[in-house]
């Protein structure tokens, strides 16, 4: 079989599109949120999209299953929420842990089986570890930017839960994503390191995915890209890339910095276009892949799918486009000056 | 993407924005004023609680140019922990402050450690040690580097700070092992403090610590070379606290040695240092006697110095000059040091025109303007030259500079009340035009020079300075509002990426005219690569002279006239270009090889160079180049043309050429006492092998196929189709031999900055053609070594310089990228030949420039009938065979071959 590094030499891998906008999709209601196990549950669930990997499993893994058949090689798991910090919204960070074993095991599922079909294409699953609705570099309170509604240790408690249960449940990779703000993410990548340090047997691959929020090309925290390139180095990335906030269009000139200063694989996952009035995303599969095909054709790329708005059919398009290129060359790394 | 993408092990930082340590960064400043145990002011604000100023100490540091800051709480009367946790976090919120990466600096790692919960950039931990162990050590450097961090680490062990050279490099060594081999701490970054300890203490054991520490920074770059080295250098003064005159200079002196010795970053105040070239003589030699100790057996330096820290006092320097001028008003006086780049007295005058006149502007659009208008007038009347009205800007610069505040001031005073009326004033004030040498092209003095002569005329002048990629020319154009762009380059490459930037102007819909300027750039080139693919107009402007009609031309209501003018200009040197291009006639590629140069080889034998391999030549001493500097490249990169010396004693501007001379000469003088700029060059030969008619193997430890380009223009009969590789002898008749060289000159960009800083375009200039010129002036004494000693073929020659200008020697040195071997990507090989940037000491771009400027390249042909040429325009054939030979695609070889083709 194949390894993830294989397939990366070979070709420019395809990952998948958006979970949220395919949940929104099926018009679920609170019961489905809510299962027979949280019938009677104090709060509201609806929208709390993670628990359907306990609740409606049978979702969750259609959608994975959706995005498989569109020619995806790398799922993401439906955890993207599924920390303590961002669970207490719900008052549900008591199931943290086991939103992420059973998100794991969905993604597997979805994946194995795909796999057994088609074994030359084998199939990985990624643990999403989403940005959190808390910051570290950033106060909440404007007259008062000393102040931090979350800490350090706060966070990579957090993070160290999400990425033992991620691992637990079979991924292949952790997948720190949408990072807007560096410092969050230096705190789910100390978490994994010292998850790995303390547990040999259990390393896997980072891939790391930031947001850049607007034309400054700036992370919502401040940083330029090489600025926050720089900061996550120590991760020792598989994968370096930028995800949601922009479009292809407005994301291409990061995109192309990005492949040329970065020294591992490079992953681009951008929204489908930007929102219309309507906060919704109309920018056609076509449209999306046409765009992308040039990156690939200019050797942006090793790895890319869609954010926000993208759905099976985008993906389906982006794989068709980019399948005619090679993917990136990973620059040659001098051991001298 | 086709090229080949290096990512050097430089060590990296960032704050908001990215810091490279590069080997050309020379230093990297850390602020040292954010620390409560070096700054009283600082830790009375922190003890205070009072953060806001003491965030102002850290802005106050950025702004002096502090490119790492180091914090430090390490207070007995403060918790440290919350001290460094609320500061960071108070800093984050400072986009000005926060752009600069962080040193977390603490002898306890406990705050060291809050201060890495705190910050998203990759920060400096400063420092640990295996003072308390090994244990202990790698625990904190395990932690290190999961947060991300470079780590100084200190040359400290179980028995205490290292004192000595060998001690330094003995704990270095070992800790370098550990990071290395168990920790898996990446070399480049680690930081090694060997230690500055106190001298000039009156204890004899303390003189040499400086000579300790200098010596021991060589020794840890040699056996360690990615790490870098840092120390605290105002430690090295502390006898002479309080005395900050002798201070400063002690640490300009001290970081001279140091710097040479390969010391990389050093805490330091960033708004107290000398210049060295600018301390007084007296003290100089004073600093250096105790900081090299010598002469200090029996602290007899030590006490000189300190008798001379007694007795400083501020001294005048007395020139006599005409000063007659000095009598008129305050109008005349400005034109007179407007026109005559005077600087002595403008501070004064403006300051008194500033108060005759009702607003500050007034000043600056009055008298100021008036004194430009002269200037300008006689520039355009060929009555100035450059080099003089660089010399104006930079007066009126200064004169702006003082003026500046109060406009600022008053407009925002006007702003208020026009707001108090319900007015938002729309601001505009002079057009701004954005300036970039394009991405992977380092030249920039024709672009200095524009931006001088723009900037004398009124324009807002925003440098983006070189290496620029398109994104950022155009979001930066957005940005500013920019009125045109102006691209300048140097070599071939940057032609196509002119190109891109023209059409990635098209792609974001931009509606400002683009100019295009630089050695390569041509008029045809402009007419037939660039015009079209953007269509709000594209000017090529041939010298900065132009540069001012043309802007104004642009800015005026005639700009849709003109733009059309040029379109139709354009477009017919297109069609000529087009017709022109049916009629040249180009050969098959097979019939050019048939008719290669005819050299009678069964008489010739290859003479035998003294050494294979290479030899490298480093800091050549300059004196030595003096004779090979030829002046004439100087006086073009000034825009004066014509023959020297004869340009001299030229009847229109012979006085200012030779004033320009006279400058440079004394400028060269200064370059050479005081050392401002390193030679260094590389020459080598190797036996080579013909194995086709344009293929030539390099037989080196690594060995190099080189390819050729051939001649397709079809010739008259008689005439061969010259490749380079026609010098080098038929297989049949045996092997052959040839050579490869580099020179580079370093030293120049300290210089810039500086002048940069000072506002001093004349001397910027001056010295970026000096460093030119010395480099070019290396190549032809390191050619002329090369006939006459190294390889020795030609032992009996006796020439001239004027007859070496004139090429009269035997044999060639042609430069990949040049006419005769046109293909920028040889020299990549030329270079692995050399032994790459660790003997040539260059660095190559990616478009294959290379890096310093000042740098010259090229291949050694010693055959009696080699000489140069130009390969002209080549058919597919050609390029399809080369890109074969090359394992190219052909596209790629297109590329790069991009001139030749069509």
């Amino acid at each position: 079989m194949k390894t993830l590094q294989d397939c990366l030499q070979e070709r420019i891998l395809i990952i998948d599109g958006a979970m949220g906008t395919m949940i929104q999709k099926r018009q679920l209601s609170e019961q489905d949120f809510r299962g027979e196990r949280f019938k009677d549950f104090h709060k509201d669930l609806k929208g709390n999209n993670d628990l359907l990997s306990i609740t409606r499993p049978d979702v969750i893994e259609d959608i994975h299953k959706q995005y498989l058949d569109a020619g995806a090689d790398i799922i993401e798991t439906n955890t993207f929420s599924s920390t303590t910090i961002a669970q207490a919204d719900y008052d549900l960070q008591s199931i943290a842990y086991e939103l992420n074993v059973a998100s794991a095991k969905c993604a597997r599922k979805a994946a194995d089986t795909a796999t057994a079909e088609n074994p030359g294409k084998p199939r990985f699953v990624a643990g999403a570890i989403g940005p959190l609705n808390k910051t570290l570099s950033l106060s909440p309170d404007v007259n008062n930017p000393g102040y931090r509604a979350v800490t350090f240790d706060e966070v990579t408690t957090a993070y160290t839960e999400q990425i033992a249960g991620l691992i637990e449940g079979g991924v292949d990779i952790l997948l720190i994503e949408t990072i807007f703000d560096t410092l969050n993410a230096k705190a789910a990548i100390y978490s994994a390191k010292t998850f790995f340090d303390k547990h040999p047997g259990k390393v896997k691959p980072i891939m790391i995915s930031g947001t850049i929020t607007d034309a400054s090309g700036r992370t919502l925290s401040g940083q330029t890209l090489e600025a926050f390139y720089i900061s996550i180095m120590h991760s020792e990335p598989l994968s370096v890339g930028l995800n949601c906030a922009l479009g292809a269009e407005q994301m291409r000139p990061h995109i192309e910095e990005l492949s040329k200063i970065a020294g591992c694989y490079t992953s681009a996952y951008p929204n489908a276009g930007l929102p219309n009035a309507f906060g919704e995303y109309d920018e056609m599969p076509e449209q999306t892949a046409h765009i992308i095909e040039e990156w690939a054709k200019e050797g942006f790329l090793n790895i890319v799918g869609g954010c926000c708005g993208t759905t099976p059919d985008h993906i389906k398009h982006i794989a068709m486009e980019v399948s005619k290129y090679k993917p990136r060359k990973i620059p040659v790394i001098a051991n001298t000056l | 993407m086709t090229e080949e993408n290096i990512i050097k092990p430089f060590l990296r930082l960032s704050g908001l924005e990215p810091l490279v340590v590069r080997p050309e960064t020379l230093f990297v400043n850390i602020g040292e004023r954010t620390n409560v145990t070096g700054s009283k002011k600082f830790a009375r604000l922190i003890r205070g609680g009072l953060y806001e100023e003491a965030l102002s100490v850290a802005r106050q540091q950025v702004e002096n140019g502090a490119q790492v800051l180091d914090v430090n709480m390490d207070d007995a009367l403060l918790d440290g922990v919350a001290a460094m946790t609320k500061f960071l976090n108070l800093l984050q919120a400072e986009p000005d402050i926060a752009k600069i990466p962080v040193m977390l600096d603490s002898s306890k790692f406990e705050i060291i450690e809050a201060g890495l919960k705190c910050v998203q950039g990759k920060c400096i931990v400063n420092s640990i040690s295996m003072k308390e162990g090994e244990d202990k050590f790698l625990e904190q450097a395990r932690i290190c580097k999961n947060f991300g961090a470079a780590v100084v680490v200190m040359a400290f062990d179980e028995t205490g700070q290292a004192d000595t050279k060998q001690r330094k490099v003995d704990i270095c060594l070992r800790a370098y092992k550990l990071l290395t081999e168990k920790v898996g701490y990446n070399p480049q970054d680690i930081i090694f403090d060997p230690n500055i300890f106190a001298i000039a203490t009156g204890i004899e054991e303390h003189n040499n610590y400086a000579v300790d520490f200098i010596e021991a920074t060589k020794e840890i770059k040699q056996l360690m070379p990615l790490v870098r080295v840092s120390g605290g250098v105002s430690n090295m003064s502390f006898s002479f606290r309080g005395n900050d005159h002798v201070r400063e200079a002690m640490h300009a002196v001290f970081l001279y040695y140091a710097i040479k010795a390969g010391l990389d970053m050093g805490i330091v105040n960033a708004g107290q240092l000398a210049v060295y070239d600018e301390i007084e003589p007296q003290l100089k030699k004073l600093c250096e006697d105790v900081i090299l100790n010598i002469g200090n057996e029996n602290n007899e330096a030590t006490e000189r110095l300190i008798v001379f820290a007694e007795s400083v006092k501020a001294k005048g320097k007395e020139i006599i000059k005409d000063e007659s001028w000095r009598l008129g008003d305050v109008e005349s006086r400005l034109t007179h040091s407007l026109v005559n780049g005077i600087t002595d007295y403008i501070d004064q005058d403006t300051e008194e025109a500033r108060l005759k006149y009702p607003k500050p502007l007034d000043v600056i659009e009055g008298p100021l303007m008036d004194g430009m208008n002269v200037v300008g007038d006689l520039f355009g009347a060929g009555k100035m030259f450059l080099p003089q009205v660089v010399k104006s800007a930079r007066v009126m610069k200064k004169a702006v500079y003082i003026l500046t505040p109060y406009i600022e001031k008053e407009k925002e005073e006007r702003r208020k009340k026009l707001l108090e009326e319900g007015i938002n004033e729309d601001e505009s004030g002079a057009p701004k035009i954005l300036l970039a040498t394009v991405k992977g092209d380092v030249h920039d003095i024709g672009k200095n020079i524009v931006g001088v002569v723009l900037g004398c005329n009124g324009y807002d002048i925003v440098d983006l300075g070189v290496m620029v990629p398109s994104d950022k020319i155009i979001s930066e154009a957005k940005n500013i509002g920019a009125s045109m762009i102006g691209l300048s380059g140097l070599i071939t490459p940057s032609l196509d990426e002119m190109v891109h930037v023209a059409r990635e102007m098209k792609r974001n819909e931009m509606k400002i005219p683009l100019l295009i300027g630089g050695a390569t750039t041509s008029r045809m080139h402009t007419a037939v690569k660039i015009a079209d693919e953007y269509d709000h107009g594209v000017v090529h402007v041939l010298d900065a002279s132009r540069s001012v009609t043309v802007t104004g031309n642009l800015l005026n209501e005639q700009k849709a006239t003109f733009l059309n003018d040029i379109k139709n200009e354009y477009s017919k040197l297109k069609s000529d270009f087009a017709k022109k291009r049916t009629t040249k006639q180009l050969i098959p590629y097979e019939d050019a090889k048939r008719n290669a140069v005819d050299i009678k080889w069964n008489e010739f034998t290859p003479v035998t160079p003294t050494f294979t391999g290479i030899k490298i030549f480093d800091d050549f001493p300059l004196e030595e180049l003096l004779p090979f500097l030829d002046w004439q490249p100087f006086f073009i990169a000034w825009e004066m043309h014509g023959k020297f010396p004869a340009i001299l004693s030229d009847e229109i501007i012979g006085k200012e050429a030779t004033k320009l001379y006279n400058d440079a000469q004394e400028m060269l003088k200064t370059i050479i006492k005081e050392k401002w700029l390193t030679a260094h060059g590389v020459a080598g030969f190797w036996e080579v092998e013909k194995t086709a008619p344009d293929t030539v193997v390099v037989k080196s430890e690594n060995v190099q196929e080189l390819q050729f380009l051939r001649q397709q223009l079809k010739k008259a009969a008689g005439q061969p189709n010259f490749s380079l590789s026609d010098f080098i002898r038929p297989n049949e008749y045996g092997s052959d031999f040839m050579g490869a060289f580099s020179v580079t000159i370093h030293g120049l960009d300290k210089h810039i900055k500086r002048m940069i800083d000072d506002h001093d375009d004349y001397g910027k200039i001056t010295l970026q053609a000096l460093g030119d010129r010395f480099a070019e002036a290396f190549a032809e004494c390191l050619h002329k070594k090369t006939r006459t000693e190294l390889w020795g073929y030609a032992k009996n020659e006796n020439l001239t310089n004027e007859e070496l200008i004139r090429e009269e020697y035997k044999g060639i040195r042609p430069a990949p990228g040049y006419p005769a071997c046109p293909d920028h990507t040889e020299k990549r090989k030329l270079f692995k030949l050399l032994g790459g940037q660790a003997t040539t000491k260059i660095e190559l771009t990616e478009s294959l420039a290379m890096y310093p400027p000042s740098s010259v390249c090229g291949w050694y042909f010693a055959n009696p009938e080699s000489k140069y040429f130009g390969v002209g325009k080549i058919e597919n054939d050609q390029l399809e065979d080369y890109a074969k030979r090359k394992g190219m695609s052909v596209e790629e070889a297109h590329k790069w071959l991009r001139p030749l083709i069509e």
